[in-house]
């Protein structure tokens, strides 16, 4: 399976062994059955102590079974169930039973049953009961008499059982030897109507019935029978099995027909494409990408161009001047959205300490980046610093900059917050804004790096876009930097596209990411006190926005963390120190992006990220309502 | 009125079509190369996908002028490119088109052209070489008559894709035969091959892999080379087997499943590969079964179901693993619902395509069921049990097609081997009837099976046995051991020596009768020991019981001492000249037949010599005819024992009864007791 590592999404099991073998089992399940959520549907690792009949015995960590009672008649048969039943995103489950000993009489019975049928029995007998009996090698449905379906089986034989959630059949394996179909019927929801109330119905019914657990049954003294949920590598070859279905899954998604609406369905693409470049702001690219497809870009080249910069001043640890340029751009904007201006000062806070914002970089020593620091390391650059010509004095008036942002016209528009507006435009202006880089008129020779270098990740961009036209895969292309899907408040992250280029572009300085020289505040006093009165200013802020708007725990969380920071010696190798990484902007500068789109009357969020949200949830729900298929056409296999 | 209306217009059609045809042969003689080419390219659009247009073309003649401009050395490379382009189209077309263009030689122009060194072209002459070989009306020999095209071939394959491609097509249509295999063998076909089996294109992968599973089949030399060669043959670190084995996996395309099987099943065939081995028992056999499923396309179904026969055919092992795999046994009994009444009535196309197949998915069944049922009791039984079995089996018999008729007598003979059947299911479905009609005048190939089939059924206790005699057999049986065949001329008479078995005096008869006393030394002096031995098989069988031997003796007594004695000096096997001791052990048991040994001082001298031979089997033999002749019950005793101790005889039996063997000993006792009383 190629995916191991993105089953690593769902991460926790719910069992905290460290025993090599527990971890071995977490490590085969994880890889066998990617898509299911184990915090939610936890999968069989044993046999239940509790649910099961008393003349069942159990040892070697609830995996070995032996029979304990007199083995008279039939009335005298006991069987056990797993710790959980099967759940439905396995897509194909199964688990193998060695028979150690047939004792007296191998009447032996290996299956599937739901919770609450009669553990008095053998699996298959009864209602909901599924079995395969070892002296008679007849399979059991639900009833009393048996048909003809395998060999008989008996001492050292290895039996699985393999259930398929996607057309609802089970079949079993001796001796690693597919015996062919058994039962054809699991009560598993085999399709969902579109009538609504149907569906209602069926959901019910399901969830009465169709949870199947893992069950052994045996009849006579001296039955022993060894469970192997994945503990040991299989006999049979079930990944084989499984990739056969998975080449099924996909094939039908591949083939799903289009029709006539050949012609919509490209221009769709397309605009899903130009959307997305549009929403993240690669104008140049969009711009190119609109000429050669030969389609319109709703907004304007300078609307997309603004909201770039505000977006790579936020990524670039710089949120007090994106505040600003906020502000000064879309008047009005963090006025109506209090909760986002809280989340971006928070972030500001965060930065200061980690001594990125410019409110404490402009009393560093060392120059500021003329290049966004984002994602490298908190603004530590010793190779820039050095031989940078404008070296700012410590003052907080020390305007170098080229293009500085008009700091009147936002004390005006933010009279409100009087206090804190002077203090950042006078630090903004400060700052060089070198991100604005196609109009900036620097002869800074990094700046022209960040430049071209800039201009050759849009042309990155384009290329993979033109290939996007010529290839199946373009939504792998494309959502690469996506790899969870958008869902608003759920805890997954949004990348920014231009992260890995950058990173790739930055290797030699985000790998000082880890030296030691990282302090407070870039190590400088006034900016430490600078930040420590913008934490009070921040704490004024929260209680004035809980004054007008009522408690609001995300807030108090928020403050909370950031002012943790302080609290320790070492801010970055503390238990709150993930606030600092760069990748936390993300989600701020998504936030602020939406917003902004939203008050110009555009989507908050691009189609394409939309339509993969859904694509995620609608196998979420699969997964729910069972229905197997679900495991083999994960959103995570068509994003490489 | 429509009609006549209607033909003049089409006629019309046509005869515009032809028209604008000639127009495009006419541009090939343009005396401007320039024109030529574009005629060519014109020429090419043309015919893409118009099968008249290319059977216009060929009538008018353009072919030769076509395989001229690409001859010519003074043509442009690019205009023998396009000519060889429009050839291949061409060959696409029709059966009669590959006809018309082998008649015009367009093989050796081909070939010739291969030598050139321009890659386009040489990609063009392949290509059109490959659609012309894979054609059922090409002989595949023309590949083969100069030697230097195979190296040539070899060499080509490092050039591009296609010439891979094309190559390994070639190869994989024209290798039929062992001496074919060992040609491209000897010209380090797998060495050469072996390495495109990762190539990154998925036809060149597929191609190679075809080309293997013909080379290796049923060859012992190229299985053996696979595995594990002089020279290892090893493609990215791996050998062969385990890449075979990753095509296998089941996400792959069926078609290379199938291909890679075929492989495997070939390596494991030839020896190469234990059938014990995981690669085959866990991977090539449960492949095969799926590709019997429902699922699968009936051409696959056909295919997948002769390979799995013929992997499992002479290892029990493999047939119980099958037998339980998947419910193979009852999957195969869906090979025979074809055409379905379905598919008659909903789908003509269908019905079509059904038909054409039905055919071979019911041989491909029976020889299935022939090889699961080869040598587990319990294996015969549940495919006696599947539905209709022997309804099928006995339909089978009779069908038209030589092929459902070969493969259902397989079948019946590999259940035929199990006594509870022939007691029960052979007898309720009357099988021997078909089985009789199947013998009258069928090929040789399907009589061996047919009448080894049939000595079974003439089993002692077979209760087929009596109306199988009623209606003929032992005139047919005795027709047989005259057979040019080998293995006729053995089953007739081990069908013979089976009759014969505790028969009743006039089957006895009948048997000497229609055999005649001169074919009976026929096969008494056969090169073959098998033949000899059955017939010294029936001729004890025949004679056994005193009154049987008496008279047989009477009317065939002096031929028969003639053969003995004629084996009993020659040059023969321990088991041949036991069996033949045994004969007159029987003999000695007859009342009036023993003067024939006693009065034959021949004889009796062979008979003295082999009790102190040094084999002891066959001195037990002898010890059993001079306990039949000294049996002091019987008449006449007295002389006889006289006689025989005046050969120096007695002192043999003192001597043996010292013996340390305990028969001997035993027998040497109860023989001198004889003495005694």
């Amino acid at each position: 399976m190629a995916d191991a590592g993105a089953g690593s999404l769902h991460g926790g099991d719910s069992a905290l062994s460290c025993l090599p073998e527990e971890q071995e089992l977490s490590q085969r399940l994880r890889r066998l059955y990617p898509a299911v959520n184990q915090e939610e549907t936890p999968l069989p690792r044993s046999w239940s102590p509790k649910d099961k009949y008393n003349y069942i015995g159990l040892s070697q960590g609830n995996l070995r079974v032996h029979y304990k009672g007199h083995g008279k008649n039939h009335k005298d048969a006991a069987s056990v169930r797993a710790t959980h039943p099967i759940p439905a995103a396995c897509g194909i489950y199964y688990f193998e039973v060695k028979i150690v000993s047939k004792g007296r009489d191998g009447y032996m019975g290996i299956g599937l049953s739901a919770q609450g049928v009669n553990m008095n029995r053998l699996p298959g007998w009864d209602k909901h009961s599924y079995g395969y009996h070892g002296d008679d090698g007849h399979s059991f449905c639900s009833s009393g008499t048996g048909q003809p379906y395998g060999p008989t089986f008996t001492t050292g034989d290895v039996i699985g059982c393999c259930v398929n959630l996607i057309n609802n059949t089970c079949f079993y394996t001796k001796n690693g030897h597919s015996l062919g179909i058994a039962f054809t019927d699991l009560p598993l929801p085999a399709m969902i109507s579109n009538q609504f109330m149907e569906l209602l119905q069926e959901y019910i019914q399901h969830l009465f019935k169709s949870n199947l657990y893992p069950t052994v049954g045996l009849q006579t003294p001296g039955e022993i029978v060894d469970a192997n949920f994945g503990q040991q590598p299989f006999v049979f070859d079930i990944e084989d099995y499984m990739r056969e279905w998975r080449a099924k899954i996909q094939g039908t998604i591949k083939r799903f027909p289009i029709g006539d609406r050949l012609g919509e369905w490209q221009a769709m693409l397309q605009n899903m494409v130009s959307s997305y470049l549009v929403h993240h702001g690669y104008c140049s690219t969009a711009a190119a990408f609109a000429r050669i497809t030969d389609t319109t870009i709703q907004e304007e080249q300078t609307s997309i161009k603004n909201r770039q910069r505000i977006q790579k001043l936020v990524l670039a640890g710089r949120v007090g001047e994106a505040i600003e340029a906020t502000q000064q751009l879309y008047p009005g904007l963090l006025e109506h959205n209090p909760n986002l201006l809280f989340m971006l000062k928070c972030r500001q806070f965060v930065e200061m300490v980690n001594g990125t914002d410019s409110e404490v970089r402009c009393f560093s020593a060392r120059s500021p980046r003329s290049q966004d620091s984002y994602p490298g390391s908190p603004n530590l650059s010793p190779r820039r610093g050095s031989n940078n010509s404008h070296v700012h004095s410590t003052g907080a008036d020390s305007p170098t900059c080229s293009n500085g942002v008009l700091s009147t016209k936002i004390k005006q528009s933010c009279s409100k917050y009087q206090a804190l507006s002077s203090s950042s435009s006078s630090s903004s202006s400060s700052s060089p804004s070198s991100v604005n880089y196609s109009e900036s008129n620097s002869t800074d020779s990094t700046k022209s790096q960040q430049h071209s270098s800039t201009s050759n990740q849009e042309t990155r961009h384009l290329a993979f876009l033109s290939f996007f036209y010529l290839s199946d895969s373009e939504m792998e292309m494309e959502a690469e930097h996506y790899p969870n899907g958008v869902l608003e408040n759920s805890s997954t992250r949004i990348m920014n596209g231009t992260y890995k280029h950058e990173e790739i572009l930055q290797t030699d300085e985000s790998s000082m990411d880890n030296c030691p020289q990282r302090q407070l505040c870039g190590g400088n006093h006034a900016a430490t006190e600078r930040m420590i009165q913008f934490g009070r200013e921040l704490q004024t802020l929260s209680e004035q926005l809980c004054r007008e708007y009522g408690k609001n725990t995300m807030h108090k969380k928020m403050l909370q963390d950031a002012f943790s920071l302080l609290a320790y010696s070492d801010p970055w190798n503390c238990p709150v120190g993930q606030q600092l990484d760069p990748i936390q902007r993300e989600p701020v500068c998504a936030a602020l992006n939406s917003a902004i789109l939203e008050s110009q009357n555009l989507p908050k969020q691009p189609p394409l990220m939309l339509a993969l949200g859904q694509a995620s949830e609608c196998l979420r729900l699969m997964a729910r309502v069972g229905l197997g298929s679900c495991s083999f056409a994960r959103v995570d296999d068509y994003l490489h | 009125m429509a009609c006549v209306l209607e033909a003049p217009l089409r006629m019309s059609v046509l005869s515009e079509v032809t028209a604008s045809s000639r127009h495009y042969v006419d541009r090939l003689f343009d005396l401007d190369p320039q024109k030529v080419l574009q005629g060519v390219i014109d020429m090419k659009n043309a015919v893409i996908g118009n099968n008249k247009q290319k059977a216009n073309l060929i009538v008018l003649g353009a072919v030769p002028r076509l395989l001229y401009l690409l001859q010519q050395e003074t043509s442009s490379t690019e205009l023998r490119t396009e000519c060889a382009v429009v050839l291949g189209s061409l060959a696409m077309g029709t059966e009669n088109n590959v006809k018309s263009l082998l008649d015009c030689h367009i093989i050796p122009a081909l070939l010739q052209g291969l030598l050139s060194p321009d890659l386009k072209f040489i990609e063009a002459c392949l290509r059109c070489l490959r659609t012309i070989f894979i054609s059922p009306v090409t002989p595949e020999d023309l590949l083969y008559t100069d030697a230097t095209v195979i190296s040539h071939l070899m060499a080509l394959l490092s050039r591009s894709r296609y010439t891979q491609e094309y190559i390994c097509q070639i190869f994989s249509h024209c290798c039929k035969g062992p001496d074919h295999q060992t040609i491209l063998f000897n010209h380090g076909a797998v060495q050469n091959i072996a390495h495109l089996l990762v190539s990154t294109s998925y036809k060149v992968r597929m191609q190679a892999l075809k080309c293997f599973s013909v080379l290796a089949f049923e060859n012992p030399q190229v299985s053996m080379t696979l595995v594990n060669g002089k020279h290892k043959v090893l493609v990215d670190g791996e050998l062969l087997p385990q890449i075979f084995v990753k095509m296998l996996q089941r996400d792959k395309p069926v078609e290379m499943q199938l291909t890679s099987a075929k492989c495997l099943t070939s390596m494991c065939r030839a020896g190469a590969i234990r059938t014990d081995d995981s690669c085959i028992v866990l991977k090539t056999l449960p492949c095969l079964v799926r590709m019997c499923s429902k699922e699968r396309l009936l051409e696959e179904r056909v295919e997948g179901a002769e390979t799995l026969a013929y992997l499992i055919e002479t290892d029990v092992e493999l047939q119980r693993i099958a037998s339980i795999t998947d419910h193979l046994i009852v999957m195969l009994a869906d090979y025979f619902k074809y055409p379905s009444s379905v598919s008659a009535i909903t789908d003509i196309k269908r019905l079509d395509h059904d038909l054409k197949h039905a055919h071979e998915l019911r041989q491909a069944a029976f020889k299935l069921y022939a090889s699961l049922g080869a040598n587990d009791e319990d294996i015969r039984k549940k495919i006696i049990e599947t539905e209709n079995m022997m309804d099928r089996i006995v339909n089978g018999l009779s069908e038209s097609s030589i092929k459902v008729r070969l493969a259902a007598v397989r079948c019946l003979h590999s259940l035929s081997r199990s006594v509870q059947q022939l007691r029960t299911s052979f007898q309720d479905h009357a099988v021997w009837k078909p089985l009789m009609k199947v013998l009258q005048n069928a090929p040789n190939e399907i009589l061996v099976v047919a009448s080894s089939t049939l000595c079974n059924l003439l089993l002692e206790f077979s209760p087929s046995k009596e109306p199988i005699l009623e209606s003929g057999a032992i005139e047919l049986l005795c027709s047989l051991t005259q057979s040019e065949n080998l293995a006729l001329r053995v089953n007739g008479i081990w069908a013979l020596m089976n009759v014969a078995f505790q028969a009743e005096q006039k089957i006895k008869s009948d048997i000497l009768r229609g055999l005649s006393t001169e074919q009976l030394f026929q096969l008494l002096s056969d090169s073959d020991v098998n033949v000899l031995m059955k017939t010294l098989g029936l001729l004890r069988n025949l004679l056994s019981t005193r009154p049987h031997i008496d008279h047989i003796m009477s009317t065939h007594g002096k031929q028969i001492m003639q053969a003995v004695t004629l084996i009993l000096e020659g040059e023969h096997n321990i088991e041949v000249k036991e069996q033949t001791l045994c004969i007159l052990a029987n003999i000695a048991d007859g009342t009036t037949a023993k003067e024939l040994i006693m009065t034959n001082d021949d004889i009796l001298q062979k008979i003295k010599y082999y009790m102190s031979h040094s084999n002891a089997k066959l001195q037990l033999a002898a010890m059993f005819c001079i306990s039949n002749l000294v049996w002091n019950e019987e008449e006449g005793s007295q002389e006889r024992q006289d006689k025989l101790r005046d050969m120096g005889i007695v002192d043999i039996l003192h001597k043996l009864s010292q013996s340390s063997d305990p028969n001997l000993c035993d027998k040497a006792k109860t023989a001198l007791q004889q003495y005694l009383a």
